[in-house]
């Protein structure tokens, strides 16, 4: 199955990839061919198979309400490309 | 007597507690290995010389107060890039983590950190994780030891070459898809990928959450046993750590194979492996039945939809998880040419992330999304059910299956950067075991045409023992992973030297 280029669009913008026209044209080549290997899948007989999303049998894990030591702003604002105080500093979200 | 660089961490274990040499010798006898063979090999990203030396001799001293060092204290070790270090830079070998500086340390390093190993620095690898060569790193590619014009591996590759060369007596990587394995079978290395959930993820940067797990490198079975003695424990901080009792894995090491059932999965025999590769797997088999083993056939007859089935799983997890390199909190932020966050996200992600990172998040976004999910990311969950019960099955007739690590022996830089698909055929024997979960280990098998082939050995969930045992076993008869790579000299600075 081949994808067009309007699909690797919508998923470059869902994925917030701001690829130039050179790399949606490759990726839209590249993602062709692994697809078409990809859907060897389609071939294996799933009928009555459940799917495994984790190999474990994955349970919630609690732990006490208690505090503990852990890292103080500074250390985890130390990263940050921007800030202000004590918050990370972005540009604005919604319009005025 | 031989260069204290070519020690095995058992013999240099003797030899610290002995007295016969000290940390600091060990530590400057690898860095200076690092200084005379990086230029040629290139496995780290970033070498912490003056921190390891400072560890050696902090151990140096608490040897002579007395008191008792932890069970790798002085054993100079390499991580991979993609283990949360405090305060060292961890780059995952991409731009978008270039300067990141973890303010903790993954719970595997605060293990080795306090069993008293030494952390000789950062190794290379593919960007994230992602890559079969170590040439998808936006820094540099690594060379593989045995041959520079050929790719050590990947993703670890860095790490598999750095334990090759006598860089480092040990290392770790992490193993996604084969990952650990496949490098160490390109680079004459042991290497094992643990069951899920045996050793904490804590601190691993993610790629794919749920197949992702961190294993040891080791010029010997022995040395890959006392690693996992160190790095295998429950951690609460992973809610996927399995609660479990960890054994000691040196104590499997008893040498005894002798009835040990072995099966040889037909479907890893198939066109693509190198006529070279069959045969040393085919040798390695007749090692073991010399050994006592018992060998038979066994089907895993949903092999062929391994790839397949780990090119939408392991994306779809990777475009989940790489969702949080937006440029705010850390890494990468490219704010000039944006007119809103949207658009700085975007312009800082494709800024940041190389080629073969921005087609994984692409492929994965792509089957995650409205009208393409139950054919691709449902339809590979179920096929991973189908690989599962293909080992199960297999498990409850043998103790362990045997085949190739991968089809291939190390393959020429660039030969398989232009076509995505081949290069991910690489991890064909790898992958179904990261699909199922269980463990595997790549020994040194032999040799075709001067280069390294890699025997898989694959266990049950939670084997470890029975495969450090039957590798232990073949190294005991065997010695083609006590050969080391001869580095051609270096080539001629333009530099001239005063």
């Amino acid at each position: 199955m081949s994808i067009d280029r309007k699909t690797v669009d919508h998923v470059a913008m869902l994925a917030r990839l701001a690829l130039t026209d050179d790399e949606r044209e490759r990726t839209q080549e590249q993602l062709s061919a692994i697809l078409e290997h990809i859907n060897v899948i389609a071939e294996a007989d799933t009928s009555r198979v459940p799917a495994t999303a984790h190999i474990l049998p994955v349970e919630n894990v609690m732990t006490a309400d208690q505090s503990r030591p852990s890292c103080s702003p500074d250390e985890l604002l130390a990263n940050a490309p921007a800030r202000e105080g004590e918050y990370f500093r972005v540009r604005a979200v919604l319009e005025e | 007597m031989a260069d204290l660089w070519q020690l095995s961490i058992s013999e240099a274990l003797e030899k610290l507690s002995s007295g016969d040499i000290s940390a600091v010798e060990l530590t400057r006898a690898h860095l200076d290995r690092i200084e005379a063979v990086e230029g040629r090999v290139r496995s780290f990203v970033t070498v912490t010389d003056q921190d390891a030396l400072r560890e050696a001799e902090q151990v140096d001293r608490m040897r002579r107060a007395g008191e008792t060092p932890g069970p790798l204290a002085g054993i100079p070790l390499a991580l991979k890039d993609v283990l949360c270090t405090k305060d060292v830079r961890t780059t995952c070998s991409s731009r978008m983590l270039e300067h990141f500086v973890p303010p903790y340390d993954a719970t595997v390093v605060s293990r080795l950190r306090a069993a008293g190993a030494i952390s000789l620095g950062k190794t290379n690898m593919d960007e994230f994780a992602m890559g079969s060569s170590t040439e998808n790193s936006a820094f540099f590619p690594t060379r593989n030891p045995w041959d520079l014009d050929r790719v050590p591996g990947g993703s670890s590759g860095g790490s598999a070459a750095s334990v090759a060369v006598g860089e480092a007596m040990g290392a770790l990587g992490s193993d996604t898809g084969g990952s650990v394995r496949q490098p160490g079978a390109l680079t004459n290395t042991v290497a094992l990928k643990p069951t899920y959930g045996r050793v904490s993820r804590y601190g691993l940067i993610a790629f794919a959450s749920s197949l992702d797990q961190i294993g040891p490198f080791a010029r010997s079975a022995r040395d890959a046993a006392l690693l996992m003695n160190v790095i295998a424990a429950y951690d609460p901080l992973d809610s996927t750590s399995v609660n479990r009792p960890t054994p000691d894995y040196l104590a499997a090491l008893t040498g005894e194979v002798k009835g040990m059932r072995i099966g040889v999965p037909k479907e890893y025999f198939v066109e693509g492996v190198e006529p070279g590769v069959k045969k040393a797997v085919e040798d390695a088999i007749q090692t073991f039945v010399s050994l006592g083993a018992e060998i038979g056939e066994v089907s895993l007859p949903h092999t062929r939809y391994g790839v397949a089935a780990y090119y939408i799983i392991a994306p779809a997890e990777c475009s989940a998880n790489l969702a949080r390199y937006d440029g705010v909190k850390y890494g990468l932020s490219v704010r000039d040419g944006a007119q809103d966050l949207v658009e700085t996200t975007a312009i800082t992600r494709a800024t940041g992330f190389g080629a073969e990172v921005k087609r994984r998040i692409m492929l994965g976004t792509y089957a995650l999304s409205a009208g393409y999910y139950d054919a691709y990311y449902l339809k590979a969950e179920k096929v991973r059910t189908l690989i599962k019960r293909d080992f199960d099955e297999a498990f409850e007739k043998y103790d362990l299956l045997m085949g190739p690590t991968s089809p291939t022996v190390a393959f020429k830089l660039n030969e398989k950067m232009s076509d995505p698909y081949a290069m991910y055929l690489n991890d064909v024997f790898t992958i179904p075991v990261n699909l199922a979960g269980n463990c595997a280990i790549s020994i040194p098998g032999g040799f075709s045409e001067g280069l390294p082939v890699g025997v898989q050995l694959i266990g049950p969930s939670f084997g470890e023992e029975v495969l450090l045992r039957a590798a232990d076993a073949f190294q005991r008869v065997t010695d083609y992973h006590t050969r080391w790579p001869e580095l051609p000299p270096q080539k001629r600075a333009a530099k001239s030297r005063k």
